[in-house]
C-alpha cells in the first residue's frame, strides 16, 4: 500500500498507525487467575485507560485485540479459535500469562501448551500472573507493533515456534 | 403472565446459549437456557472449561510442590487454599505448629477472605452497572495486595504455606501497615455500602431473585455465605474450629430470605467481621522472633555485607549478622521456632544450620531433593477449612512415599453451581446477571 | 459423640453392612458393602441419631499403584534409589489399602450433632458399579458425574451420567493410575 514513497502517503500511514494504536478495543478473554491481574491493570491503580486501551468490548465482532488471559484447556480451544475467526481484520492477539504462552506448569492431558499452536500470537506477556507493570510493557510493545505495521505496510509475521522434541 | 388477548397467539420456546465466552460470566461456563419470552423455563449448566488437572498434577510432585497448584484453585483467596492443604497434610502427619504460626495463618486467611469478597461484590455490582463500586473495591483490594506482597513476596499466587509452618515470619512494621490498610478498607466499605445498600435499582434487582430454600441448599451441599444467606448457621470456623479461631471473638452473619440481596449483605458483614478478627489477632499474637542466642554483632543489611566483604573490610563485618528481607530470607534461626513445627523430618532447618553445619545440610538435602522429601505415614485425612465460598476440604491419601497418592479438593463452588438451575428456573433472563454475580463462581476452584 | 462411639452406633444399626471400620487421626471411617449403601445412606440422613443432612464430598481413589514406585515425576529425576526414610510414627496405624482396585469415598456431615463420617465402598475393576445417591441428595448428581468422568465408575440410577469436566470426545478416564499424565487428545491443534 505504501509502495510509492510519497511524503503525504507516509504521513497518512503514520497517522493511521497512531490512531489505531491509541484506540485499542480489546476483547479480554478471561479464563483464570491472570484475570485478576488483568482487572488490577484495568482499574485505577495501574490504569490502562491512559494508554487508550481502556474500553473492553465484550464481543469479538467489535474488538480488534484479543487478550487471551488465563489457561486454555482443550475443551475451550475450539471456542477460542471460533472467536478469533469471528474478529475482523486488522486484529492482533496478546498471549497474557505463561499458561497461554507455553502452557505453564500444567503439562497434562487437559491444557493447551501455548495458544500459538492454534492462533498466531503477536505479543507474549509471561508471568504467573504477570505484574501489571509487565502487562503495560506488553501493551506498549503491541502499540509499537501496530505502528510499525502501518509504516511498512505489511504485518510483521509472528515468529515461528521452534520445534521441541516431545 | 399472559393476558386474555394474547391467548390465541402461538408461542414457542427459544434455546439460548449463554456461551463459554460471555461478558456476564465471571469465568468460563456455559448455561443453555430454554426461554419462554423472557422467562427461563429450563436451563442446563455445563462446566469443565478450565479443567487443568490439579488432582493429577499433585500426584507427580512432592508434598510441598503441590503448594503452587493450590494457589491457583481459588485464585482470589489463595492463602486459604494454602493453609487448608498444609493443615490436611499436617493432620495426616500428626504434628502441630507453634501458636504464632497459627496466628499468622489466621491473619493471612482473613485478609484473603476480604479480597475474595471485595472481588465478588465489586464484579457483581459492575455487571449491574455500578462501575464506581467496582473501582473502589479494586482500590481496596490493591491495599490488601500490597500488604500480602510485603509478607509473601507476591500479589496473587503466593505459595506461602509450607507443610509444618509458613515460609517466613511477618516483616518489621507489618502491624502498622496492616492497621492502615484495614482502616482504608473500612472507609471503602462504608462508601460502597452507601452507594449500594439503599440504592433503589440495586435492591430491586437483587431482592427476590435467585431464591433458594434452606432445605434445597443443604441437599445440594451448599455451604458458606450462600448457605448463611438462606438462614442456616454453619461456619466451619465456629462449628469445627481450627488454628486459633476458637480464641477470636467474631459473629457470623446469617440472612433470612435466601435471595441475592441477603447474600450481598452477608458478604459485606463478613468483611467487617474479618477486619475485626485481624485486629484481635494482631493484638493477641505471641511476640515475634526471639533471640535464640545472644548476638555478638549488630545487624547489617545483607547486600551491604557482601559489598564490604568484596572490598576486603572483613574487620567491619566480623561478628555481624546479615539481615535480608523476609520475603527473600526464609526462616533464619531467630524466626524458626515461631513459624515452623518442631519436626526436622518435615520443615527445612534454619539457614544458619543449612549453611553452617553438615547435619543441617543433610537435613535440607533429605527434604528437598527429588526422590526424598516429606514422607507422611500411610493413611488418609480430611481437613475442612472455611473458604470464602464455603467449606473447602482437602482429602489426602498417602502411601508412604514422597509423592502424594491422591489429593482431592472438595470445592465449595462445585456444590453451588450444581444448584444453579434451581436458582435460575422461573426467573427472567435479566436475573441471570445478579444471580451469577452472587454465586461467586471461581473457575479454578470449580473445575480444578 | 466422638469417632469411636459414632462407629459403634452405626455398627449396631447395620451389623451386616459394615465390613470394617477405623478412626485414623480421629476421622470415623467405615467400609460398607456395595448392596447396603443406599439403605445405610438413607438411615444416616433421616435417623435422628445421625441426622447427616450434608453430603459433603463424593470421590474415588484408585489403589492400583499403592506403595509402588511412583510414575515419572514432573522432571524425570536422576533415579536415586532411596530406602524409605524414617516416617513419622503414628499412634494407631492405618489398616492399609483395601483389596479392591477402587474405593468410592463419601463424606457426610451432621450439623446439629456436629459429627462427620467417612464411608468407603470398595469397587472392583471388572464391575465398577455403585448405587447412586441422587434420590437422597441433590449434590450427588454432579459429584457422581465427576467420578464417572475421572474414574469410570458407573452409578446405578443416576438420571444423566455423562462427562462433566472433560469433553465428550475424550477417551479414557484421566485420574486412573494407568492414564499417563501427558497423554493429550486435542480437539484442534497438534498433540504436543
Amino acid at each position: 500500500m505504501s509502495s510509492e514513497a510519497g511524503f503525504f502517503t507516509t504521513k497518512l500511514e503514520e497517522a493511521i498507525g497512531w490512531a489505531r494504536k491509541y484506540s485499542i478495543f480489546q476483547y479480554p478473554f478471561v479464563t483464570a487467575c491472570c484475570g485478576m491481574e488483568y482487572m488490577a491493570t484495568a482499574c485505577s491503580h495501574y490504569d490502562v485507560d491512559r494508554f487508550g486501551a481502556g474500553l473492553p468490548r465484550f464481543s469479538p465482532r467489535q474488538a480488534d485485540v484479543l487478550f487471551v488471559v488465563g489457561t486454555i484447556s482443550h475443551k475451550m480451544a475450539p471456542v477460542l479459535k471460533r472467536l478469533y475467526d469471528q474478529m475482523a481484520e486488522p486484529k492482533w492477539v496478546v498471549a497474557f500469562g505463561v499458561c497461554t504462552c507455553t502452557g505453564g506448569f500444567y503439562d497434562n492431558y487437559a491444557t493447551v501448551m501455548g495458544i500459538d499452536t492454534i492462533l498466531p500470537v503477536d505479543v507474549y506477556i509471561p508471568g504467573c500472573p504477570p505484574r501489571p507493570e509487565s502487562v503495560l510493557d506488553g501493551l506498549i510493545k503491541l502499540q509499537d507493533r501496530i505502528q510499525k505495521q502501518h509504516e511498512t505496510g505489511d504485518r510483521p509475521a509472528p515468529e515461528p515456534r521452534p520445534e521441541f522434541p516431545v | 403472565m399472559t393476558e386474555a388477548r394474547t391467548n390465541n397467539l402461538e408461542t414457542r420456546e427459544m434455546l439460548l446459549n449463554v456461551g463459554p465466552a460471555h461478558p456476564a460470566m465471571h469465568g468460563i461456563i456455559r448455561i443453555v437456557t430454554k426461554l419462554d419470552g423472557e422467562q427461563i423455563v429450563d436451563c442446563e449448566v455445563e462446566i469443565g472449561y478450565l479443567h487443568r488437572g490439579f488432582e493429577k498434577m499433585s500426584e507427580t510432585v512432592d508434598y510441598n510442590g503441590v503448594m503452587p497448584y493450590t494457589d491457583r484453585l481459588n485464585y482470589v483467596s489463595p492463602l486459604i487454599n494454602n493453609m487448608g492443604y498444609c493443615m490436611a497434610v499436617e493432620k495426616s502427619l500428626g504434628i502441630t505448629v507453634p501458636d504464632r504460626c497459627h496466628y499468622i495463618r489466621v491473619i493471612m486467611s482473613e485478609i484473603s477472605r476480604i479480597t475474595d469478597h471485595l472481588t465478588c461484590i465489586g464484579a457483581g455490582a459492575m455487571e449491574l452497572g455500578a462501575f464506581t463500586v467496582f473501582l473502589y473495591m479494586i482500590k481496596a483490594r490493591e491495599f490488601l495486595w500490597e500488604l500480602i506482597e510485603m509478607v509473601t513476596g507476591a500479589r496473587l499466587t503466593i505459595s506461602y504455606g509450607r507443610v509444618g509452618g509458613v515460609k517466613a515470619d511477618l516483616p518489621e512494621g507489618f502491624e502498622e501497615k496492616c492497621r492502615n490498610a484495614l482502616e482504608e478498607t473500612r472507609k471503602v466499605l462504608g462508601e460502597c455500602d452507601g452507594l449500594l445498600t439503599r440504592n433503589r435499582i440495586f435492591v430491586d434487582r437483587m431482592s427476590g431473585t435467585g431464591k433458594i430454600s434452606a432445605e434445597d441448599a443443604v441437599s445440594y451441599g451448599i455451604t458458606g455465605p450462600f448457605l448463611r444467606g438462606c438462614g442456616v448457621d454453619y461456619d466451619v470456623r465456629k462449628d469445627f474450629p481450627y488454628a486459633v479461631y476458637d480464641r477470636l471473638d467474631f459473629d457470623v452473619p446469617v440472612g433470612t430470605r435466601g435471595d441475592n440481596l441477603d447474600r450481598y449483605l452477608v458478604r459485606m458483614e463478613e468483611m467487617r467481621q474479618s477486619i475485626r478478627m485481624i485486629e484481635q489477632a494482631l493484638r493477641d499474637i505471641p511476640p515475634g522472633p526471639f533471640q535464640a542466642h545472644p548476638e555478638t554483632g549488630r545487624a547489617i543489611p545483607a547486600a551491604e555485607m557482601v559489598d564490604l566483604a568484596k572490598m576486603g573490610n572483613i574487620v567491619q563485618i566480623e561478628g555481624a549478622r546479615a539481615v535480608a528481607d523476609p520475603t527473600l530470607d526464609g526462616a533464619s534461626e531467630r524466626e524458626h521456632p515461631s513459624i515452623a513445627a518442631d519436626e526436622k523430618r518435615v520443615f527445612l532447618p534454619p539457614k544458619e544450620d543449612t549453611y553452617g553445619n553438615i547435619e543441617g545440610l543433610m537435613n535440607h538435602f533429605k527434604l528437598v531433593m527429588y526422590g526424598h522429601g516429606v514422607r507422611p505415614p500411610k493413611g488418609e485425612a480430611y481437613f475442612p477449612v472455611e473458604g470464602a465460598n464455603g467449606e473447602l476440604g482437602f482429602y489426602v491419601v498417602n502411601d508412604g512415599g514422597n509423592l502424594p497418592y491422591r489429593v482431592r479438593v472438595r470445592s465449595p463452588c462445585f456444590a453451588i453451581l450444581s444448584a444453579l438451575p434451581k436458582l435460575l428456573i422461573g426467573g427472567m433472563m435479566a436475573d441471570v446477571v445478579p444471580t451469577f454475580g452472587s454465586v461467586n463462581m471461581i473457575g479454578g476452584e470449580l473445575d480444578r | 459423640m466422638n469417632a469411636e462411639s459414632l462407629i459403634q452406633a452405626v455398627r449396631e444399626r447395620f451389623p451386616q453392612a459394615v465390613e470394617s471400620s477405623y478412626a485414623y487421626r480421629r476421622d470415623a471411617t467405615i467400609v460398607v458393602r456395595r448392596e447396603s449403601l443406599l439403605p445405610l445412606a438413607k438411615a444416616l440422613k433421616e435417623d435422628p441419631a445421625f441426622q447427616m443432612s450434608f453430603l459433603i464430598d463424593l470421590t474415588a481413589v484408585d489403589y492400583s499403584a499403592f506403595g509402588k514406585k511412583p510414575a515419572t515425576a514432573f522432571f524425570a529425576s536422576s533415579g536415586v534409589g532411596v530406602r524409605p526414610s524414617m516416617g513419622i510414627e503414628a499412634e494407631e496405624p492405618w489398616p492399609g489399602p483395601p483389596s479392591a482396585r477402587f474405593a468410592v469415598v463419601y463424606h457426610f456431615l451432621s450439623l446439629p450433632l456436629k459429627q462427620r463420617l467417612r464411608v468407603e465402598v470398595l469397587v472392583s475393576e471388572e464391575s465398577p458399579e455403585v448405587d447412586s445417591l441422587t434420590p437422597l441428595w441433590g449434590a450427588a448428581n454432579w459429584l457422581e458425574r465427576e467420578v464417572w468422568d475421572m474414574f469410570g465408575i458407573r452409578f446405578q440410577g443416576h438420571p444423566d451420567l455423562k462427562r462433566i469436566l472433560m469433553y465428550e470426545e475424550f477417551e479414557g478416564h484421566p485420574l486412573r493410575k494407568d492414564y499417563p499424565v501427558k497423554k493429550r487428545q486435542p480437539l484442534i491443534g497438534p498433540v504436543n
